[in-house]
């Protein structure tokens, strides 16, 4: 049975996704039993570039996704390269961890509050300094370029791509390093970014490449924060998948299937860029330049770190305000009065949908600990480590684009008259969890110290009971880490709860998003707060539980 | 019966390159030194007795203990106990929790609380059967392990540079408590080390482990 896990995993994983792409490669080319079409056909394809629109959001699906990633990497190796074993940055690193979890949609929404023509930077600088005493006719949000999207994607991909370059220079003994440049008379930040940049880089380069794919084609933080005519591609896909007309989901298929090639191209384009930095790196490490810029670029790296780690937190804050206020006039900076009448009118409807919530992310996090904790174990007792290879498959789920395949998959299952809702969701959902868990489980797992197994054994101990009274028990702080992180990412599902819930499963996330286009600020603040919550409280139950149920075994707490 | 560990003929590869060979009686109550140079894979042969050897090496030859072939029994059924430098005290028990779950199943919970406190003074640690591991001193530590050990009803006992990590007083102390009760229990002993003192002090038949393969 156990052997069997790791060949489950893998299909729990894969096989929606290589379903999903099939069924998308089917309609891309006209063929729709459903519908009463039969392919072979190209007439989707010419529908799709007959759109006027799809130049400019083809543009905005690369230049959003690549830039976003850009500017997120940069900031994270400034900060890393200038304060990296400083108390200033794990000070910023004990700040962003938790807004890790933090869902897209909310964060998105937390930045538009504060950055609209009404939002709180507009109301704490007005009249003062601008003179306004009415909310100014300007596109801050949904501007055609996409900016508003890219920072609403860089101050979240900022905390991911920090913790892993944290994870990732656990291996990279950045202290050595460091120091005999420093002695060798170069600065701390360029010191660092010669010396253990490359090699931290090697390590985070899959989860880089997984905030490309995801930032081209997320669909919630572009309807929030993205431009409108035209949309991007993305958004678009989503609209034509969810026409009544259904013969719009060919031409929707079809755009899918160019998202993925814009994906892969972009990822192609990245892996290029890699080639031409690593080229002009090693000149400059040639050059022996000992770095004369370092004190303002650390100055700038901490600003910028701190502004993204404010913007979430302010957003967040705005929600809350908002979800409280009364009335609110221009340019006040606090409401004119607080009253709980929004919370009472959506309240119990939250509540409940949070209870969905919770039933879905619930059911796949077990699932998905279930085969993670198998495959581990399975690791473990047949010897065999997790190849290169596996890891990319880990991976992959992560890199082919959600609207690449999730069209297809509901495609899929309404061609075979599988009824959407509840369970497809949550398999839709273990398709995210999965690789999450695993990769938020595996190194803690694998670097437990397997002497504790062999003593347990040479004591009498039989394998299960290892893992369940020896190995289990020691590790249960990182086990709830990852339950954690599996609830967060299930939670945040945008895309897997509206297409393949049909309309019919909706949660806090699928919510609040489609509270966005209405503009109530005030239930989106009820929505967004309570999504965030969804997401945090099992972290902090993650943090509180092992400490009050080993309070007396300081053994576990170094 | 044959009273002892032998060890006939075993052989350790390492992807099916031949490693070290070891063929060596034990009788009860004798302690074996195996020294060599780090690398050898003193601890690969422990692995190899204990069965728990790592896949990318395999072993042959046969592992006797009181005449009864264990080569091929599950590790958990070969009751050979082993300390390893590091005391290993599971840390999410209490010192009693770690001496019950070593010790056979069965019998009352006041019978087996009773030999966990009987066992627990006979080293000196009377009354700490509540406490958590990680408050005792080093020395503690080791006793508890050994207890923990003993108490599982080993019938050989395995060192893995067992003593190398306590400080020079606290080793000789802990080290004659070792080998006197596996004297004392007639238990068949073999230490692997890098020190000639822990050597001299077991005071057995002592081999030197070259490496078959030249890298």
């Amino acid at each position: 049975m156990l052997r069997l896990l790791p060949a489950l995993t893998l299909l729990a994983m894969l096989g929606p996704v290589v379903a999903g792409l099939w069924g998308t490669v089917l309609p891309a080319f006209g063929h729709l039993p459903a519908a009463g079409l039969t392919g072979p056909s190209l007439d989707p394809f010419r529908e799709l570039f007959a759109w006027g629109g799809l130049g400019a959001a083809s543009r905005l699906s690369l230049t959003t996704g690549l830039v976003a990633t850009a500017l997120s990497l940069g900031i994270v190796a400034l900060i890393t390269a200038g304060w990296s074993g400083t108390r200033t940055f794990r000070a910023l690193e004990r700040l962003l961890s938790p807004l890790l979890s933090v869902p897209h949609a909310a964060a998105a929404f937390g930045l538009a509050f504060l950055i609209a023509p009404s939002g709180w930077v507009t109301r704490l600088i007005s009249p003062t300094l601008t003179g306004w005493d009415r909310p100014p006719d300007l596109l801050i949000l949904q501007d055609p370029l996409g900016l508003a999207m890219i920072a609403g994607l860089v101050i979240k991909e900022v905390p991911f791509l920090l913790l892993m370059t944290i994870a990732a220079m656990g291996q990279a003994q950045p202290r050595r390093s460091l120091l005999v440049a420093q002695s060798l008379g170069y600065g701390r930040l360029t010191g660092w970014l010669k010396t253990v940049f490359p090699r931290v880089y090697f390590q985070i380069r899959l989860p880089v490449y997984v905030v490309i794919a995801y930032s081209m084609s997320v669909v919630d933080v572009a309807l929030i924060l993205g431009p409108t005519t035209p949309p991007t591609l993305s958004v678009q896909i989503v609209k034509w998948m969810s026409d009544p007309d259904l013969a719009m989901r060919l031409t929707g298929a079809a755009a899918a299937l160019l998202q993925l090639v814009l994906v892969i191209g972009a990822l192609a384009f990245w892996w290029v860029g890699e080639r031409v930095v690593a080229r002009l790196g090693r000149g400059w490490i040639m050059s022996g330049s000992r770095g004369c810029m370092d004190a303002p670029f650390r100055a700038f790296s901490i600003g910028l770190g701190s502004i993204s780690a404010l913007a979430i937190l302010l957003g967040l804050a705005g929600l809350a305000v908002w979800s409280f206020a009364a009335f609110w006039s221009f340019p006040n900076v606090l409401p004119d009065g607080f009253t709980m009448r929004t919370w009472a009118r959506h309240g119990p409807d939250a509540i409940a949908t949070m209870g969905e919530t919770f039933l879905v992310a619930g059911i796949a996090v077990v699932l998905a600990l279930a085969l993670v904790l198998g495959c581990l174990e399975a690791e473990h007792r047949s010897g065999r480590m997790l190849s290169n290879r596996g890891m990319w498959m880990l991976y992959l789920p992560l890199l082919v684009p959600q609207t690449a395949f999730l069209p297809g998959l509901q495609t899929l299952l309404i061609n075979l008259g599988a009824d959407v809702g509840r369970l497809p969701v949550i398999f839709a959902h273990l398709v995210f969890v999965l690789p999450y868990v695993f990769l938020s489980l595996g190194d803690p797992w694998r670097s437990w110290d397997v002497r504790y197994a062999t003593v347990a054994t040479a004591l009498g101990a039989r394998p299960w009971s290892v893992f369940w009274r020896i190995r289990a028990p020691m590790l249960l702080r990182p086990i709830l880490t990852a339950t954690a992180v599996g609830i967060a990412v299930s939670v945040g599902q945008y895309l897997a709860t509206l297409l393949i819930g049909g309309g019919r499963v909706s949660t806090l996330t699928t919510e609040a998003v489609a509270l966005a286009s209405g503009g109530d600020r005030r239930a989106i603040g009820v929505y967004g707060l309570l999504q965030t919550l969804a997401a945090l409280v099992p972290f902090t139950l993650a943090l509180i539980v092992p400490a009050v149920l080993w309070r007396n075994r300081k053994g576990l707490h170094e | 019966m044959n009273k002892g560990l032998i060890l006939r003929k075993v052989c350790i590869l390492r992807a099916g390159k031949p490693l070290i060979e070891v063929d060596h009686e034990i009788s009860a109550g004798d302690v074996l030194t195996v020294m060599g140079p780090s690398g050898v894979g003193k601890s690969t042969l422990l692995a190899y007795i204990t069965g728990t050897l790592a896949s990318v090496f395999s072993g042959t030859g046969q592992i006797l203990l009181d005449g009864d072939d264990v080569t091929l029994k599950p590790p958990y059924a070969r009751r050979i106990g082993i300390l390893f430098q590091d005391d290993l005290l599971f840390p999410h028990m209490s010192v009693g929790a770690n001496l019950a779950f070593g010790m056979p199943p069965g019998g009352k919970k006041t019978t087996r609380l009773a030999k966990i406190n009987d066992s627990l003074s006979e080293v000196g640690l009377a009354g700490y059967a509540g406490r958590d591991p990680a408050t005792l001193s080093g020395g503690q530590k080791a006793r508890v392990a050994l207890v923990r050990m003993l108490l599982s009803d080993p019938r050989a006992l395995l060192l893995d540079e067992a003593f190398s990590r306590l400080d020079a007083g606290l080793r000789v102390q802990v080290r004659d408590l070792v080998f006197r009760v596996a004297k004392e229990r007639g238990l068949p002993v073999l230490m692997v080390t890098h020190d000639a003192e822990d050597a001299l002090a077991a005071g057995g038949a002592i081999i030197q482990l070259e490496s078959l393969s030249k890298g």
